[in-house]
């Protein structure tokens, strides 16, 4: 019998269901599931949410970018920062498609974003409508997942589901494509948040009995090496890394995007892995007998040459990701699952423990390194600038609290090197995609997830010019970002290949640079340009203390070269320090 | 690498648009042919399962596989060598209608096939072979040389020998999950 429900549960009832348009229940959907801010640009077939979020702005901060490709950058950084899904919203046809880059970058990252683009309404699908394009098609590849709407009854579920995956197991882009006609049509709206997907198991069972073999190889093992990846900082497990580290007293290197997971002043931490890391932990990846790898993927520019990589030590991989699991490298004992558990449980179990000698290599390693890289880049001899220097002096300036943003090139790696950070989630870069372009808007995105933080992008003069015109977000949006161009006037990386392996023909990667400050005045943002050692350190304290964005342009020498270097499918050990 | 060998990877998957997509783009991504491609209803309502057949080195497989299994709307992936399956495929030949009634030899190419005669009109007829490969193709050289009108053949579809838990994992997810999926 069906029991009779009193006034309140009756209201109740009324309020969950409620006649509204697609595109409203699109706006109430994204401020259920708690989020403040969105990066897109308007057009035709998304105009219907448009005029719903100009109903809703006072719940939902939308921010109009000035290319696709900047709000979903924005987006990225947003979540990159936060933790958060970041929500892109752009139209069809071209809209759509400039997302793409973008959409890749999250993928090959694990970056949590939505993206949400309109459709020709659903009777035009296939008949070459204005501004039709396939963009299901088009992102199919790279999106963990992504689906059509064409009738607003789907719009709160397909949402809801679109966040609790972009969001669980291992995080990556969702797109959302919405023909117009859904948006116009109304619905009986009423939203649930998603807690399962039949076909889709994030959360993974730890086994015990690999814990138990992992523990046993960390207890028996005389040279262990520990590299994380972003798996620890996707995975919240920098407490349990930290824990583990300490108890184990093993030493700890980090992929690029793990960077920040630890802090980098840690006693235990050894530097960076891979093409452009240091020499230490490349050379020693070598020698050690036991590698832990931690929520990373083995990419090849960790690995260099996989059939000489590791091959005398044990390998221990806790992976969230079964696709991962020996992928490229193959392992001996798998933990899968989520490393904040794994991690806590094989610090329970493993015995407290160090290696004064094997970590005093490290230090006869670095004192090398030092010697014939470091300090020539920290003191130079000649006048110009190095990329280092500068990194440093904003090191001294941020004592390692700021978001540090970076493009992609040379000045990456060097930043990445001398980034000093204290706190997690501060490390932002296009690591997996390479994504030059990426950090003006990602810094957007970021300084708007850690508004209390001071966020700096450091960027190059290639990667700069292919999103500056996000400049104009940042003006209009009053985003308070700190910019920072190392100017070489070259495609630093670039040339830097080909000057080792193309004989120095250096083809089309010298720039004739326009006049920075010049662009910055344009948009009204503050700026300064130095290029003498004596003005470095002023000129960033004067960018810290500037309350709002600021555009500060340092000329740096041209021929500069980034060293650690281990060359593109080359043995890790055979890393090159000139 | 090692030798490549013919794999079929049964996939159990929701009926999503696009997943068909989805599940090709992988083998894109990598430069990996597809021998044959077929997708059918399961022996599980609203499960569908794809039959994939591919030539592959053997340390692939298993990564391929899941990279697929990953996919949101995929349930659960296997696969399986040919040892390890029971497989056929259908092959249509349509003829003109003449070869089968003043050529007694075509009477006796479909009765020593086993093949079976699906219709007969004025003008054409056509014959249905299922078996493998080498016995439709053989039976395609026979009936070439009469003038072959039309000729198709259909992607694998297999069995394992082996039972596959799918209705045990969905079941399961049912008990954990009484949610609205």
């Amino acid at each position: 019998m069906e029991s009779i429900k009193t006034t309140e549960q009756f209201d109740q009832i009324e309020k969950k269901s409620i006649q509204i348009s697609g595109a409203e229940a699109v706006v109430r959907c994204l401020i259920e599931e708690g989020v403040g801010i969105i990066y897109g640009y308007p057009g035709g077939a998304i105009m219907p949410v448009y005029d719903e979020l100009y109903k809703f702005q006072n719940q939902l901060h939308h921010v109009l970018a000035r290319h696709e490709q900047g709000a979903v950058h924005a987006a990225q950084g947003f979540a990159r920062v936060s933790g958060e899904v970041g929500v892109a919203i752009a139209t069809s046809g071209p809209g759509a498609t400039n997302l793409v880059t973008g959409i890749a970058d999250a993928m090959i990252d694990s970056t949590p974003i939505l993206c949400i683009t309109g459709q020709v309404g659903s009777h035009l699908l296939g008949s070459d409508a204005f501004q039709e394009t396939d963009v299901i098609g088009i992102s199919t590849p790279i999106t963990k997942w992504n689906y059509q709407i064409t009738n607003a009854d789907e719009i709160p579920e397909t949402i809801a589901k679109a966040f609790y995956i972009a969001r669980s197991g291992r995080p990556g882009p969702v797109l959302i494509d919405i023909t117009k006609n859904a948006q116009f049509e109304s619905l009986d709206y009423e939203y649930h948040k998603c807690t399962a997907v039949r076909s889709y198991e994030p959360k993974i069972t730890i086994d015990q009995e690999s814990i138990r073999s992992a523990v046993s190889l960390i207890d028996k093992a005389k040279q262990p090496l520990i590299v994380f990846g972003q798996g620890v900082i996707l995975g919240k497990a920098e407490q349990e890394l930290k824990n583990f580290v300490e108890k184990s007293g093993i030493p700890a290197v980090w992929t690029i995007l793990g960077l920040s997971a630890m802090p980098t002043s840690h006693p235990l931490n050894m530097g960076m892995v891979g093409m452009h890391g240091n020499y230490a932990p490349n050379l020693l990846t070598n020698q050690c007998d036991l590698l832990i790898a931690i929520g990373m993927r083995f990419d090849d520019r960790v690995t260099g040459d996989l059939n000489t990589y590791a091959k005398q030590a044990k390998i221990i991989h806790l992976e969230l990701d079964p696709s991962e699991v020996n992928k490229n490298v193959l392992v001996d004992v798998v933990v899968l699952g989520d490393c904040k558990l794994s991690l806590a449980e094989i610090t329970k179990h493993i015995k407290p423990n160090q290696y004064l000698d094997w970590i005093n290599e490290f230090k006869k390693l670095y004192e090398i390194e030092y010697k014939k890289v470091i300090v020539k880049e920290f003191y130079p001899k000649s006048d110009g600038l190095t990329m280092a220097e500068t990194v440093e002096i904003i090191n001294k300036h941020s004592q390692g609290d700021a978001v540090i943003v970076t493009d992609v090139g040379q000045h990456q790696m060097v930043a990445c090197r001398y980034a000093k950070f204290n706190r997690s989630k501060s490390n932002i870069t296009s690591g997996g995609l390479g994504t030059m372009g990426f950090a003006l808007p990602a810094a957007m995105g970021a300084k708007m997830g850690a508004p209390d933080r001071h966020v700096v992008a450091i960027i190059g003069d290639g990667g700069f010019q292919m999103t500056l015109q996000e400049l104009g977000t940042i003006f209009q949006t009053k985003i308070g970002v700190k910019i920072v161009i190392l100017n070489n006037n070259f495609l630093g990386m670039v040339r830097q290949w080909q000057q080792l392996f193309f004989d120095k023909r250096y083809a089309s990667t010298e720039l004739i640079n326009p006049d920075f400050v010049g662009i910055a005045k344009a948009y009204y943002i503050k700026s300064d340009k130095i290029s003498k050692r004596e003005d470095l350190d002023g000129a960033v304290a004067k960018m810290f203390e500037y309350d709002g964005p600021y555009l500060l342009e340092i000329v740096v020498q041209q021929e500069e070269n980034v060293f650690p270097m281990v060359p593109s499918g080359a043995c890790v050990s055979s890393v090159r320090l000139e | 690498m090692s030798k490549k060998i013919t794999y079929t990877i049964s996939v159990y998957s929701e009926n999503n648009v696009g997943l068909l997509n989805r599940i090709s783009a992988i083998f894109l991504k990598r430069h990996i042919n597809i021998d044959s491609f077929s997708t059918s209803e399961s022996e599980i309502k609203n499960v569908f399962r794809f039959v994939i057949v591919i030539k592959l080195e053997p340390e692939r497989i298993n990564k391929i596989s899941q990279q697929i299994e990953k996919q949101i709307d995929v349930i659960r992936v296997f696969y399986h060598t040919d040892k390890e399956t029971i497989f056929q495929e259908s092959a249509l030949y349509k003829l003109p209608s003449e070869v089968l009634f003043e050529k007694r030899q075509v009477q006796n190419i479909i009765k020593n096939s086993h093949a079976k005669i699906v219709t007969v009109s004025k003008e054409f007829f056509v014959i249905e072979k299922t078996g493998f490969r080498h016995e439709t193709e053989r039976l395609r050289k026979e009936l070439e040389k009469f003038g072959l009108l039309q000729f198709v053949r259909s992607g694998r579809i297999s069995v394992t020998k082996e039972r596959l838990p799918i209705s045990e994992l969905i079941e399961k997810f049912r008990h954990n999950i009484p949610d609205n999926n």
